[in-house]
């Protein structure tokens, strides 16, 4: 069966969450694609979006017709070509409204499970929970018509594992898309040993003509992108849990947060990404990694009391951030919880009592977002942290000590071969975090 | 020309600013002044000049696409929103694309000629930052021929156009030069903004203007032989001025010395459903220039500034060639000499041109004639030039479309 044959019915599981939506978008986009290549003779292609909550599927609609929209204007030199024999569809605007009509109605929304068993593709985004998985995937397996190719968004959970839980025979790979996969350039993609080569085959055409960056990681859970992220969030714990011998819990964790996005230029501080990705998401993923992974010590004892809070973090619907260890004004950190008083201790409060101790940036300092589009990078960014090398500031040390233990997590995973070389964890950091620099650096030996 | 016609002149310009990407104040997403904002300002800037609005005989707006971008039409109507003194007199509404403009002030200096108004307050303007660029374009698009050009055109119409004709233009005389003339042109047009402080590009702040301006052409994403630099950015901006008689100028209280005299001019009509004959060549626009200095009684010679009509570096650079500056062909090593930039022979474009001032399409013309009038009659602030001695004359040359409308006007100072 070619490429285009297989994404003629394909079957999306969690369609109305943060990652099954943005997958359906770019499937569906590619399906209408393949469609308006073949013309008159295409094919009916269908997609089959699968949500439990009827709410969140008329969000999804919501949220396709506005980024297939502003996808279809930013490649309507192509749309224009593509739609040349349409007569009826002359100016911009119509071949724009066009292109969102035809992908939509690629997308055939539902909350019932059986639609996915007419499906040649089933792709699974649904909670991180590995019995629910081996439950939906067992289920569709044993009532599809058409012997599926599964492709499974799980950023933690082997491959392997679902492959014999599910009995699937190799018909599984792992195709892990970052948040919000319209956005983000990385696909991490994971063989299963048994995964059938056909499957392999398709996944990787799928990411190239989706666009987007892969980088193949061995079959370990968490991969190559948790497997960097959760250990560098234990540490960032662990230095915050430190500090708070001396300081309020609420100060350390600003204070780790600040030395992790001002002081490596990070996109964001490490709590403002755990916020980002979710506690309860997070201390999902530990659970499954250190379940699999006996004495590994994936755990933490805060991330637990937080959650056990009702303190989540994630997102709201409209892509907003939720509270959790920062609380949050248009998007930017406005408090940090402090978990004995429950409640949140502004940040202008403490960084009034913690910005001067911690010591400056160095003196050539710019932020991240401009860092990242500068011509000459990385030479800005050896001049930058040569400075932060001879400082002896509580900032600069914290932040030395951070970026080394960044670098040995990313050495560990090509040791264990999570990671075939050195670059591909450089590129997961990369292309998935939006970092400047990748972790294996010369920047902190 | 029948020269015992009566005199025309021009007096009282006013121009707003140029709103849109490039400016500080500019956010694509605020709320931001519409259409009867532009007119207003630019209006009452003239009238303020000129006694007020009891001493206007007449109105005249240029404008091009109201319509689609702002949903209005009617804008005639819109001229007694000025000033209430300007209710039940006589407005009309004129349309030539982006030659609007010019065509808004030949029918003001008719209305003098033929002696019904001594005072016309002239108006142009355009509001194009209510859509995307991607919808704008379809709404420019019909500065083409709908029906005959637009389902085979491009994404962004004009632009292709215009990439059409710079690509014609490498295959004759080659790439690497014409190009670099491109991004010389660009970067005289910005630096003249950086001069004048209602112009869009004027807080431009790049450092090397030329290298940009190289940036190679993206056809995946816009067109083949022009970048983004290559184009004047889509604008907001209104501009106003008074054309009078003299018996005008006298009832205004000005005297001739802050006024230029009208003393030639060439208006031209192409058919839009004929695509040009040879793309390399701006032939109407060349037809224009030549009437309006031969009704002048002037040559290239005399000229001590010119507004032209730079839509894109290579409108400009054809502008060059079809006034007869240079030679077909020869227009790149005319620009690159520095010819055209305000230490040149014949400055252009000082106060920015349509890429570095701002192109607010329909009143684009008025516009031209304002910075003209402020040159000639030293009120150009910052972007002042002494105009090269023996060379008394300004040229404004404003073109509607694929060079279809042109208005050719040639002024002095009137004392």
């Amino acid at each position: 069966m070619n490429y285009a044959d297989r994404l003629e019915n394909v079957a999306v599981l969690g369609a109305a969450g943060k990652m099954g939506s943005g997958i359906v978008l770019l499937t569906a986009m590619e399906m209408a694609d393949l469609k308006l290549e073949a013309g008159a003779v295409a094919k009916d292609y269908v997609l089959q979006a699968i949500d439990v909550s009827p709410k969140g599927l008329s969000g999804l609609i919501q949220y396709l017709r506005d980024q297939v929209l502003r996808a279809a204007e930013k490649k309507a030199v192509g749309l224009r070509k593509a739609y040349e024999g349409r007569q009826d569809l002359v100016e911009n605007e119509d071949i724009v409204n066009q292109y969102v009509e035809d992908v939509l109605s690629v997308v055939r929304p539902t909350t019932k499970i059986e639609a996915a068993y007419d499906a040649g593709i089933v792709f699974e985004a649904v909670s991180e929970n590995p019995e629910l998985k081996v439950k939906l995937l067992s289920q569709i397996k044993a009532n599809n018509t058409k012997n599926a190719l599964f492709l499974t968004n799980t950023s933690s959970i082997p491959i392997s594992e679902l492959n014999d839980k599910v009995k699937l025979d190799g018909r599984i790979i792992g195709f892990h898309f970052y948040n919000p996969p319209a956005v983000q350039k990385l696909v991490e993609i994971i063989r299963a040993e048994a995964t059938v080569p056909d499957l392999a085959d398709f996944a990787t055409q799928f990411a190239k003509k989706l666009r987007k960056t892969v980088v193949p990681s061995h079959d370990v859970a968490g991969f190559i992108g948790n497997g960097h992220f959760m250990r560098d969030a234990l540490h960032g714990i662990a230095e915050a849990e430190k500090l708070a011998a001396d300081m309020t819990l609420a100060d350390a964790v600003y204070v780790v947060n600040k030395v992790s996005q001002d002081f490596l230029i990070r996109p964001m501080g490490i709590f403002q990404l755990i916020d980002y990705v979710g506690v309860d998401v997070c201390q999902y993923i530990l659970k499954v990694m250190n379940d699999r992974m006996p004495g590994a010590k994936l755990h933490s004892a805060l991330l637990d009391r937080v959650a056990a809070l009702g303190v989540l973090g994630g997102q709201f619907a409209d892509g907003s951030q939720k509270d959790g260890f920062l609380k949050y004004g248009k998007g930017r950190p406005t408090g940090v919880f402090n978990p004995d008083k429950k409640a949140y201790v502004p940040v202008a409060e403490i960084a009034a009592r913690r910005d001067e101790k911690l010591g400056p940036q160095p003196a050539q300092a710019k932020p991240w977002k401009q860092v990242i589009s500068l011509a000459d990078k990385a030479a800005f960014l050896d001049g930058y942290f040569n400075e932060l090398r001879e400082m002896t500031t509580p900032g600069a040390e914290l932040a030395r000590t951070y970026g080394r233990r960044s670098k040995d997590i990313g050495l560990g995973l090509v040791k264990d071969r999570v990671a075939a070389r050195d670059e591909d964890v450089n590129t997961v950091l990369l292309t998935g975090f939006y970092h400047a620099y990748g972790p294996i650096n010369h920047y902190f030996d | 020309m029948n020269n015992d016609r009566r005199k025309v002149f021009m007096t009282a310009g006013y121009q707003t600013v140029s709103m849109g990407s490039g400016r500080k104040e500019f956010h694509p997403k605020k709320p931001r002044p519409g259409l009867e904002d532009y007119i207003k300002e630019a209006g009452q800037g003239t009238l303020k000049q000129i006694g007020g609005g009891q001493n206007v005989d007449e109105g005249v707006i240029s404008n091009f696409m109201a319509a689609r971008f702002n949903r209005q039409g009617h804008l005639a109507a819109l001229i007694p929103s000025v000033d209430e003194t300007l209710r039940w007199k006589p407005c009309i509404r004129v349309e030539g694309a982006c030659g609007s403009g010019g065509l808004g002030l030949m029918t003001a200096v008719k209305s003098v000629l033929a002696g019904t108004a001594d005072v016309v307050l002239t108006i142009g303007v355009e509001v194009q930052n209510t859509v995307k660029a991607i919808y704008g374009a379809d709404y420019l698009a019909g500065a083409g021929w709908y029906k005959g050009e637009r389902k085979k055109g491009h994404v962004y119409f004009f632009p292709a156009l215009f990439s059409d004709r710079a690509g014609a233009t490498f295959e004759k005389f080659g790439r690497d030069k014409t190009r670099r003339a491109f991004a010389r042109w660009y970067r005289n047009a910005v630096e003249n903004a950086r001069l004048c402080e209602t112009a869009q590009e004027f807080h431009n702040t790049t450092a090397d203007l030329e290298a940009l301006g190289l940036t190679e052409p993206n056809p995946r994403n816009f067109v083949e032989h022009l970048n983004v630099f290559d184009c004047s950015k889509v604008s907001d901006a209104g501009a106003a001025i008074a054309v009078v008689s003299e018996k005008g100028l006298e009832r205004i209280g000005m005297s001739k010395s802050a006024a230029v005299e009208v003393v030639g001019w060439g208006q031209v009509e192409a058919d839009l459903t004929v695509p040009p004959e040879d793309p390399t060549r701006l032939e109407t626009t060349a037809r224009a220039v030549k009437k309006a200095l031969d009704s002048a009684g002037i040559a290239l010679k005399d000229l001590g500034t010119v507004e032209c009509h730079d839509c894109f570096t290579i409108s400009g650079l054809l502008s060059v060639e079809a006034m007869g500056l240079a030679k077909p062909g020869e227009g790149p090593d005319y620009i690159l000499d520095g010819q055209t930039s305000r230490q040149g022979t014949v400055p252009f474009n000082t106060s920015g041109g349509l890429i570095g001032w701002g192109h607010p399409t329909g009143g684009t013309g008025v516009r031209q004639a304002v910075t003209v009038w402020q040159q000639l009659t030293g009120k150009a602030g910052n972007w002042q030039i002494v105009l090269p001695s023996g060379r008394p004359y300004a040229l404004s040359i404003n073109m509607g479309g694929n060079d279809k409308t042109v208005v050719a006007i040639v002024y002095r100072r009137a004392d």
